[in-house]
């Protein structure tokens, strides 16, 4: 940890910087082959509803202790009960749940779902405590999918209204849910392309992961806007440059906080895949897993970026960027001079950081040359 | 310095904590209070809601016709309708709630009967509709015979009280009519159609019923080209007084008839010309008839079920229409058996118009009760005169007529079409049938507690096991147990010995959570689902994710050169503002998930809202002072290499950090000694 913590000085001291917003047209260009990815997965391909979308009968037998051949079994019974079995599909979830599930059972009625789980209680041997079945009408999944809808449109309104507020500008709320909107995006086309099923609890998922997301966003934002403001005061650093050492600086917290809310999504994930089987718990945390970790990714190479790239059109940034370059300049041409250019950490190009020493030496050097300037060029000083 | 005096109004950071105790104390009092004293008593435990206790969830959705709206107070109506029938089922601890604001979802714990949910979903809606057609459903007898041939109709038993005169004039009429039949005798009651059973309650009513018969004739034809010519004589019933005088004056009504495109408008609600009437749009909306069909033709289409079905919409369908179709106009609706098919009147009396519901064993006229269930109903004082308007009327029809009868229906179908024997004016009718007394006592129920404003139709149907529930509640507190462990583990890598503040910040938004979601079951009914356990699982990221902010920001200012003190005031000053706004952010999120989701997800977002809640009174009430507190301590405030804090680690090394000029050896000595004098003050 020695080496992270090291790291994590460096970045915020500025002896090592990476170039985040320098490079955003290479982030940029990336997010836009992932998510024409993406795009292709969820119009192409297409999502993977569960039944809860598409409407239909399940039936999950649980605690069966003799699961062999239960695929014929099931059938067998489910034919017994209720003269069909087209459409079945049997499947076996954990150790010992048999699911059964259809898109119509019998007559696509909840009473014959209820009779199929009679018959599979009675042939795996189960008590009725041990059957839980479900029946959804072809209705339901858009009624929900709606809903689900209707709370992001608000969401993502609140949300612009809220962040406009506490950011006092309209370009970070703008950057934060552009990046928020692509999070979502691109974590539905993950589902998109991997053809893992979307349920109800998947829907949760999806929204928590827009509180979750602008969260990060948020914690970066206020580093940005802490280093810019104290930029615009100095005139020592460009937006950009400001931008790019607050990101800097917050690395090592957005890696801290994307890990620990990982870590229970994760021991969530493991036991449900291993004990549990599919269920409200594994599809939340999938859909929050995938989120968290994209979040993280916008936040440091869209939100940020996004930003520089909205603000740098403003009148105000482009006079400061005039005003830091002037500064760099005249430090650089100093720092020349006493001979210490060589010395130049990869800070000071991307973030406008420079070691303190030779910050300490720059200033010296310009207090003199800004003396030397004010003596007329025909007198003597003493000490030439 | 100032701003920290001025934040926490100058409260030290051990009476903050205080604050803090009382606050926890409070809740658990309350818990133990409710447990004592709350009625029903507050458990322990939090309540738990349907997946993982065990139970049937069913969602509702109403059944509404086109162009017909349903009204947030009317899905209200409903809910506190259905709440009142599973209560009177005698199931407690049922959720009812609405979703989308129009489903309404309902949660019973146990396996309840198939029957009990229909029963719930049931509009109910009590009507009486004249008979004026029936037939049997069966193609083979689907022309010539009638349903008085046939099945046992059910009869209405008048009470003592019904007006035996009110009939007399219309039988003296009816002698002059059509002759089809001889004219009513006294005891014509037993009518030879009617099952033993019915025919003994008819018998009942004994010489109360004088029957007129004059238009037997009519009902014994089911086509109704035939029938319309015999149809438009008055039987007003605006008043009983006036239909018991009215003289039925048989005009042939042929000419009409062959007027083409002429219609006879119908005179009664039992006037066969409705079956001349063109059917409601609703019909041809359906698919189930095409524009300018008739409802005789309508009649023959009738699937009553689904083995009858040829083409088109299915037999339950059908039955949906029925139910919705207008209630001033004709009908057409099958018995609850599907065995006979019925063309009824517009609605004459409403379930609205039913006071009181009960059964019992049916009484008969001397008050001894029979083996025959019956329910029972007394009508206000708008239904009295309406039924008794209807019972009079239909005493003039004959006792083998089908208009004899009147059909009581629910939810698009016949419950049962008694006979009338007289007219009923003290607003007390009994309804027999093929009763049980379960099947009973649900009728009795649903009329009870009133009728749905719309029929519903289940949309989902759920059944939870209890064990299958229980296993997942307990994998799931593994999950996150694991996911505590984890993240302890890397807050004490990360953070040294500053990562058992995490542990115990966690610990504290633990018991605050718990209590708060126990203390919610009790006073709220708050149900904790798996959803809201995987809430509470997320949120141990999101918790711990405050401290990280804080702490970070506090190693940025020991960084910069800032002694601990002095960088715990600063970077909490900073991180403050960061913690609140994300934690807005998150609140933000679960409150519009909140407001805008069904059930289940409701239960995610509560948590998940509350638990940011506790994070902001966690970090601002006890992480907080306790760091404060920690960094007087010279393990922390003097930076030893386990602290977590330690500059040297952090890179300070004394170099006054030169990113930015604001920091200067000015200002840490200015800090340092703001950070004495506060501390000096409050020691």
């Amino acid at each position: 940890m020695a080496s992270f913590a090291q790291f994590g000085n460096d970045l915020y001291t500025g002896r090592r910087q990476i170039n985040f917003i320098g490079r955003r047209r290479t982030w940029y260009l990336l997010t836009a082959v992932l998510l024409v990815i993406a795009a292709i997965g969820i119009f192409g391909r297409g999502l993977n509803f569960s039944l809860e979308f598409k409407g239909g009968s399940q039936v999950s037998v649980a605690q069966v202790k003799d699961t062999s051949n239960f695929d014929q079994r099931a059938r067998t019974a489910v034919q017994k009960a209720v003269g069909s079995d087209e459409n079945l599909e049997v499947t076996k979830a954990g150790a010992s749940t048999i699911e059964v599930q259809s898109k119509k059972l019998g007559n696509g009625t909840s009473t014959d779902t209820d009779k199929v789980a009679t018959a599979l209680a009675k042939e795996f041997g189960v008590g009725a405590n041990s059957v839980t079945t479900q029946f959804i009408g072809p209705s339901w999944g858009s009624s929900v999918t709606h809903k689900a809808i209707q709370a992001l449109i608000v969401f993502l309104l609140l949300l612009a209204i809220l962040l406009s507020v506490y950011f006092r500008t309209w370009t970070m709320a703008a950057a934060a849910l552009i990046a928020l909107v692509h999070d979502l995006f691109f974590t539905v086309g993950i589902y998109a392309l991997t053809g893992i099923e979307i349920s109800p609890a998947t829907m949760i998922g999806f929204l928590t992961i827009l509180g979750y997301s602008i969260y990060d966003t948020v914690v970066v934002f206020d580093k940005v806007r802490e280093n810019t403001d104290e930029a615009i005061r100095q005139g020592n650093r460009t937006y950009a440059q400001a931008a790019n050492y607050a990101v800097n600086q917050t690395l090592v917290r957005s890696i801290n906080t994307s890990v620990v809310a990982l870590l229970p999504i994760t021991a969530i994930m493991v036991v449900g895949i291993f004990l549990l089987g599919p269920g409200t718990l594994l599809d939340l945390a999938l859909a929050l897993f995938f989120g968290i970790a994209v979040g993280t990714y916008s936040s440091i190479f869209i939100a940020t970026p996004l930003l520089v790239s909205l603000r740098q059109r403003e009148t105000s940034i482009k006079e400061l960027n005039r005003r830091a370059k002037a500064f760099q300049t005249s430090q650089a041409s100093v720092l020349a001079t006493t001979g210490t250019r060589d010395q130049h950490t990869p800070g000071e190009s991307v973030s406008g950081v420079i070691e303190p020493e030779r910050a300490k030496a720059a200033a010296t050097a310009m207090a003199t040359k800004t003396r030397r300037r004010e003596i007329h060029p025909l007198a003597k000083r003493d000490d030439d | 310095m100032a701003t920290r005096a001025r934040r926490s109004g100058g409260l030290s950071p051990r009476r903050v904590l205080a604050i803090l105790l009382l606050l926890g104390v409070a809740l658990y009092a309350g818990i133990a209070g409710a447990s004592q004293w709350a009625h029903p008593k507050g458990k322990w435990v939090p309540l738990l809601g349907l997946d993982l206790e065990g139970g049937r969830q069913i969602t509702l959705q109403p059944i509404v016709g086109k162009g017909q709206h349903v009204s947030a107070g009317q899905v209200d109506q409903a809910v506190d309708i259905i709440r009142n029938r599973v209560n009177g089922n005698g199931v407690s601890e049922a959720q009812i709630s609405t979703l989308n604001s129009s489903l309404i979802v309902v949660s019973l714990p146990g396996n309840p009967s198939q029957a009990t949910l229909n029963a719930l979903a049931q509009s109910s809606q009590l009507a009486f509709r004249a008979v004026i057609v029936c037939n049997s459903a069966d193609p083979g007898y689907l022309q010539g015979q009638t349903c008085t041939q046939m099945a046992a109709p059910t009869t209405t038993k008048p009470s003592a009280s019904s007006s035996p005169t009110s009939s007399a004039p219309a039988s003296s009429g009816s002698s002059a009519s059509s002759g089809a039949t001889s004219s009513g005798s006294p005891t014509s009651s037993a009518s030879p159609s009617s099952s033993p059973r019915s025919s003994a309650s008819s018998t009942s009513s004994g010489a109360n019923d004088i029957l007129p018969q004059a238009y037997l004739a009519d009902t014994k034809t089911p086509s109704p080209k035939t029938t319309a010519s015999l149809s438009s004589t008055d039987r007003s019933s605006s008043s009983p007084t006036s239909s018991a005088t009215a003289t039925p004056t048989p005009t042939p009504t042929a000419p009409q008839r062959q007027l083409p495109g002429a219609r006879p408008e119908p005179t009664s609600a039992s006037d066969t010309a409705w079956g001349d009437m063109p059917v409601d749009q609703i019909w041809v909306e359906n698919g189930m008839a095409t524009a300018g069909e008739t409802y005789t033709q309508l009649l023959a289409n009738f699937p009553c079920t689904q083995s009858q079905h040829v083409s088109g919409p299915a037999a339950e369908k059908w039955r949906e229409v029925a139910a919705q179709a207008p209630a001033d106009q004709a009908d057409v609706m099958c018995s609850q058996d599907g065995m006979t098919r019925y063309l009824l009147g517009p609605v004459e009396v409403s379930g609205k118009e039913i006071s009181g519901a009960t059964w019992g064993n049916e009484t008969n006229s001397q008050g001894v009760a029979t083996s025959t269930i019956a329910v029972n109903l007394s009508f206000d004082s708008k239904g009295k005169s309406a039924f008794a308007n209807v019972t009079e009327r239909l005493l003039g029809y004959g006792q083998n007529s089908a208009q004899n009868m009147f059909a009581i229906t629910m939810d698009g179908a016949v419950l049962s079409s008694p006979r009338t024997n007289s007219a009923i004016t003290d607003g007390q009718a009994q309804i027999t049938g093929n009763f049980t007394q379960s099947s009973a006592k649900e009728l009795a129920n649903q009329l009870k507690y009133g009728a749905l404003p719309f029929s519903f139709k289940e949309l989902t149907s759920e059944q939870v096991s209890p064990q299958v529930g229980t296993d997942q509640l307990q994998k799931g507190i593994l999950a996150g147990l694991i996911g505590l462990l984890l993240v302890v583990v890397y807050s004490l890598l990360q953070y040294r010995m500053l990562g058992f503040v995490t542990v115990a910040s966690l610990c504290v938004a633990g018991v605050f959570s718990y209590g708060l979601v126990v203390l919610l079951g009790t006073t709220a009914g708050f149900r904790l689902t798996m959803a809201g356990v995987t809430g509470l699982i997320v949120s141990i990221g999101i918790t711990a994710d405050s401290f990280i902010v804080y702490f970070e920001r506090v190693r940025d200012e020991v960084r910069s050169g800032r002694p601990l003190r002095a960088a715990v005031e600063t970077g909490w000053k900073r991180a403050r503002r960061t913690i609140i706004i994300s934690d807005m952010v998150n609140f933000l999120a679960s409150a519009v998930l909140y407001v805008l989701s069904e059930d289940n997800v409701k239960a995610f977002a509560f948590t998940l809202g509350l638990s940011t809640v506790v994070d902001l009174l966690v970090v601002m009430m006890f992480t907080h002072p306790v760091l404060t507190l920690l960094a007087r301590t010279t393990f922390f405030g003097g930076g030893h290499k386990w602290s977590g804090f330690d500059p040297d680690r952090l890179g300070a090394r004394g170099v006054t950090y030169a990113g930015r000029g604001r920091v200067t050896i000015a200002d840490r000595k200015a800090a340092a000694g703001a950070a004495s004098a506060t501390s000096g003050g409050e020691a």
